[in-house]
């Protein structure tokens, strides 16, 4: 493998995105400003403490699965990786090379919306703020990492638009934000301990209410990376150098 | 001895249930000029897409530069431009270039070497999205040209070009065959024929001539080879059928 490719690749996707100034503007406030509103919304009750961190998994994650599914499926259908996959690169140094865009821009927003939840809109966990931005990170990096997956899935635009309530919604329902997974029926809490997003979630309101040690958390963030790793991997195997 | 750069035996290309191309059988040999001619939908882009290695379902045989084509170790030694410009619009010319030049493994001032030869030194630092047709299609040419590949396979360079930038771009093409590059160019616009050293008729998925511009005019009696190509298709047996496409080459 030769990893300049991935480096390049990465290099080139952010040099794209650099010339788009009001994609990076939206990509990296949008989910601070949505934190803002939530606290601004719950101002005088206890429920920003409360439900915020598992919001603050939330948007990023969104943003992030949409951005980067739109980006690569633009990419797949420009007739671009045609050109590059007759080169020298291979598919997973492509797609790792995607991966690691994104997930800088994911972590960049995630430390920004991290930052202003905490500083701005004072929010107050029981459990370490550090452990918060960690877990933050390793969940824009799993929505990034989720979209490129989810692209190869997809022909057009509309599709991937519709992957957000027919794959993140889903997610988001079973995850816990709502009702703690295990008063949910069983059947639907089996399902939910295989979707990544429950562990995020898991993760986070175990640190809003500091019910459960470092080790705990540390546990979530490699399960949540290890999904991460696995949809690079699924992804690249999803590319085709020969197509009809 | 002239060598053989694409060699093709029986070659098929099937999708779904439609056979595009029907057991190809050719030669295209080192340094020449190839001219690949046939109206829209005779299958010249899938077999281009056969010979770079990015089709699907291919049958027979189809070696490129003694190769099976589509094997790792063509990835460097071949140029391919497709049907519609593959360039990212959203970074200059020269960002571009830069980019394919390291996936290419070649030194970054081959970068500024192509752009001399395709006339884009004055766009360089210009964002794709805002450059001319012409200079979009250049761009794209630009990027096949990195690392002087052996073949270069070219899909319709040329088309939405206006005369004079259609001649400096055959000057060129035919500067790069003196220098030993082997091109493949397809083509609907018939007068581009007689630029080439050799013809490949297409359509339907057959072959209907394999001759030289000047060996297709001897042969058809025509004087043009429009009219040559018009002629070959009056000879074929299902010709009533297929009247109005073969009107909309000419």
């Amino acid at each position: 493998m030769r990893i300049q490719n991935a480096w390049r690749t990465a290099s080139r996707v952010l040099t794209q995105i650099a010339h788009d100034p009001r994609t990076l503007g939206l990509l990296l406030l949008v989910p601070s400003l949505l934190v803002g509103l939530m606290a601004w919304i719950f101002s005088d009750t206890p429920f920003f403490d409360q439900f915020g961190p598992a919001v603050l998994a939330l948007f990023p994650f969104t943003v992030m699965f949409l951005v980067t599914s739109i980006t690569t499926l633009r990419e797949r259908r420009s007739g671009t990786l045609e050109r590059l996959l007759t080169m020298p690169i291979s598919k997973f140094e492509f797609t790792l090379g995607y991966a690691l865009a994104f997930s800088f821009l994911a972590i960049l927003q995630s430390a920004i919306a991290v930052g202003f939840a905490v500083w701005v809109c004072g929010l107050d966990t029981k459990g370490s703020i550090w452990l918060l931005l960690w877990v933050a990170l390793a969940d824009a990096v799993l929505g990034t990492t989720l979209g490129l997956l989810a692209s190869a899935f997809a022909n057009s635009e509309f599709q991937v638009a519709q992957f957000v309530p027919a794959l993140v919604f889903p997610q988001i329902l079973l995850g816990g934000v709502f009702l703690p997974r295990d008063t949910m029926p069983d059947v639907l809490h089996a399902i939910s301990d295989w979707l990544p997003l429950s562990h995020v979630i898991d993760a986070l309101n175990a640190i809003a209410k500091d019910t459960e040690d470092a080790n705990y958390i540390g546990m979530k963030i490699l399960i949540i990376l290890a999904f991460a790793v696995g949809a690079v991997i699924l992804g690249s195997a999803t590319l085709r150098r020969r197509t009809n | 001895m002239v060598n053989s750069v694409i060699s093709a035996k029986d070659l098929r290309v099937i999708r779904g249930k439609h056979e595009i191309l029907h057991g190809l059988n050719f030669d295209v040999t080192e340094g020449s000029v190839v001219g690949l001619l046939g109206p829209s939908g005779s299958g010249k882009s899938t077999l281009m897409r056969s010979i770079v290695g990015v089709q699907r379902h291919v049958h027979g045989e189809i070696n490129v530069l003694g190769e099976p084509a589509g094997s790792k170790s063509l990835r460097l030694k071949l140029g391919y431009v497709s049907q519609s410009p593959s360039v990212y619009e959203d970074l200059t010319v020269i960002q571009n270039l830069k980019y394919f030049a390291s996936i290419m493994r070649v030194p970054r001032n081959d970068a500024t070497r192509v752009l001399k030869v395709t006339g884009l030194e004055s766009q360089a630092r210009q964002l794709v999205s805002t450059l001319s047709g012409g200079q979009l299609n250049r761009t794209s040419l630009a990027i096949a040209l990195l690392g002087k590949p052996a073949l270069l396979v070219l899909d319709e360079p040329t088309v939405g070009l206006d005369p004079v930038l259609r001649a400096d771009l055959w000057t060129l093409f035919r500067q790069l065959a003196a220098e030993g590059t082997t091109l493949l160019v397809s083509s609907h616009v018939m007068d581009e024929a007689s630029r080439c050293d050799r013809l490949l008729l297409l359509r339907n998925g057959l072959i209907l001539a394999d001759e030289t511009p000047a060996g297709l005019l001897k042969r058809t009696g025509a004087t043009d080879p429009d009219d040559a190509f018009l002629r070959l298709i009056r000879n074929e047996p299902d010709f009533d059928e297929q009247t109005s496409d073969s009107k909309r080459v000419a």
